[in-house]
């Protein structure tokens, strides 16, 4: 677990691609888009749109994007098939490559929640508080499972970070992570609808748009759970210790 | 038998139809080396596989350590120590780190600092493991195989791709964990290799196994007879050499091979001649055919299928 952690500060892609990127993205979009948008009918500031839309990339990138990269490279350079060869029980390996990913996830929520209140003041979601750390959890441990399930079926190591990257960019754009939703034509919102990014992205930013309650959408966050337990038993049943490509 | 460490009996192993490999029968004794040999695509790997737990087999008996591989625990693994063909170092973990982290997955580990000295790597505990070298990378496996302070060692095709001296350095270790009582299990395709380290060799071919014994005495080598050659002396052909001599000798640029089964008798009636006419032979050489051409005359004549 700790060696997972030093392995992924010390793995440049990981700290300036999962670390970075979603920190430059808020600030991009805070600088190029002003004013306000509705959701729920609601004027809200665009600002305080974008840090949970970015929170919703954050999470992503240090689970699924980072953790399907990872475990195609280790697998496909011998490294699974050397650590199989140990005493150590696979389920470790396993959840402690994902307990890192979900660590780094909720590390960069916490800090884009910062940026936003000192750089823009959006308020900090006391309240619904419980919601929002939910959400992110669900979010993170069910996109590591979609990320185990993606590895089996990437066989280059080459390949891995632009198909993980291919699965999630455009849906981003439909998802209401880099686009208020309200702009996002019919068809494509329910393309997206069928995906856990919008309902992730859904569950996050009612945190930050609600005034009572504990923030919670249940909805949304089952179809993010239940994503993640597909992710899982497909991971299961295809899970690779060897390398694939010969 | 109390002391083997591995015994296989009857193994066999199809791939889509190809059987690649077609019931083998072998052991390995308690602190022995055994070289397993053969040609790329003859079942070596396979082998090694099921025997390391990683693949399947079709139907036979294998134990090792008195288990079957294809259901060995975590118990299980923390007796042997693996040196697969294919090294993958975390390239973000400094040495000393991942030997670190491999001792905390064994029961009973060995200390990190006294299994880095073991494998020369000492001065580069600090260093990343991706800054290492092919040769150093090599090591550091072998120092993962031995971290866990294991009965039985696999070593497949340790030293391809070194240069002599990483080689006989890699020997020196090797030689030193049979000082240390462990087992090997080794493949090469190094003869010299195997000539240096094994207490006995197991030629696989084909899917096979042709020859077992020890390295001196595989597929006969020891009765078989022995091999003169010498150079043809300035001025002279086959034809002016004594009759018994030039009966069998075949001539390769300037030199001339004999094969005989009285070298004694041979080699008399030629420095006789040479003494008559005052001739030095040179490059004069009498041996016993090198475990590389006993393992080139088995590998190059497969039984034929069935």
């Amino acid at each position: 677990m700790r060696s997972d952690l030093t392995r992924f500060w010390r793995n440049p892609q990981s700290r300036y691609f999962t670390l970075l990127l979603p920190i430059v993205f808020l600030l991009i979009f805070a600088a190029i888009f002003e004013g306000s948008t509705l959701i729920d009918g609601r004027p809200v500031k665009l600002t305080t749109f974008y840090v949970p839309g970015i929170m919703t990339l954050g999470i992503i990138s240090a689970t699924y994007v980072n953790l399907t990269v990872s475990v195609v490279a280790r697998r496909e350079s011998g490294e699974l098939k050397r650590v199989r060869g140990t005493p150590l029980p696979a389920r470790v390996v396993i959840a402690s490559r994902a307990a890192v990913g979900i660590a780094v996830a909720a590390v960069m929520c916490a800090v884009l929640i910062l940026i936003g209140r000192i750089a823009y003041g959006v308020p900090i979601p006391v309240g619904s508080m419980p919601g929002l750390v939910l959400a992110v959890v669900v979010g993170a441990a069910s996109f590591c499972c979609l990320g185990f399930a993606v590895s089996s079926f990437i066989t280059e190591t080459d390949a891995a970070a632009p198909l993980a990257n291919l699965t999630v960019l455009p849906l981003y754009f439909i998802s209401g992570v880099f686009i208020p939703e309200n702009q996002i034509p019919e068809l494509l919102h329910d393309i997206a609808n069928l995906f856990p990014i919008r309902h992730l992205a859904q569950a996050l930013l009612i945190s930050f748009t609600t005034a009572e309650g504990t923030g919670i959408r249940v909805g949304d966050l089952l179809i993010v759970a239940a994503w993640g337990a597909a992710g899982l038993i497909v991971a299961s049943r295809t899970f690779q210790w060897s390398p694939r490509a010969r | 038998m109390g002391d083997e460490v591995i015994s296989v009996r009857g193994l066999r192993k199809s791939y889509g139809g190809r059987e690649v490999i077609r019931g083998i029968d072998f052991e390995v004794r308690a602190g022995e080396i055994l070289a397993f040999l053969g040609p790329n695509g003859a079942g070596k790997t396979t082998t090694v596989e099921i025997l390391e737990g990683y693949r399947t087999r079709d139907s036979g008996e294998v134990r090792v350590l008195g288990e079957d591989p294809a259901r060995g625990d975590a118990r299980w693994r923390a007796r042997i120590g693996l040196v697969l063909q294919s090294c993958a170092m975390p390239p973000e973990l400094t040495v000393g780190e991942l030997v670190g982290l491999y001792a905390g997955y064994y029961p009973h580990s060995r200390p990190v600092a006294e299994t880095l000295e073991l494998v020369g790597l000492t001065d580069e505990r600090d260093a990343r493991c991706s800054g290492l070298s092919g040769g150093q990378r090599r090591r550091l496996d072998v120092a993962l195989a031995l971290i866990g302070d294991p009965e039985l060692v696999f070593l497949d095709e340790p030293t391809t791709g070194f240069d002599p001296s990483a080689r006989h350095h890699a020997w020196e270790v090797i030689a030193d964990l049979r000082a240390l009582g462990k087992s090997i299990f080794l493949t090469t395709h190094y003869m010299d290799e195997a000539q240096a380290l094994a207490d006995r060799v197991a030629v696989i071919v084909d899917g096979r196994i042709v020859a077992t014994g020890t390295p001196d005495t595989l597929g006969g080598r020891d009765h078989a007879a022995s091999n003169v050659s010498f150079t043809l002396p300035p001025g002279r052909s086959l034809g002016d050499l004594p009759e018994e001599v030039a009966a069998g000798a075949k001539l390769d640029r300037e030199l001339v091979h004999l094969t005989t089964r009285e070298p004694a008798r041979l080699l008399h009636a030629l420095s006789g001649w040479a003494l008559d006419q005052g001739l030095e032979l040179n490059d004069l050489s009498v041996g016993h055919p090198t475990l590389e051409d006993v393992y080139m005359r088995l590998a190059e004549a497969p039984e034929d299928a069935p």
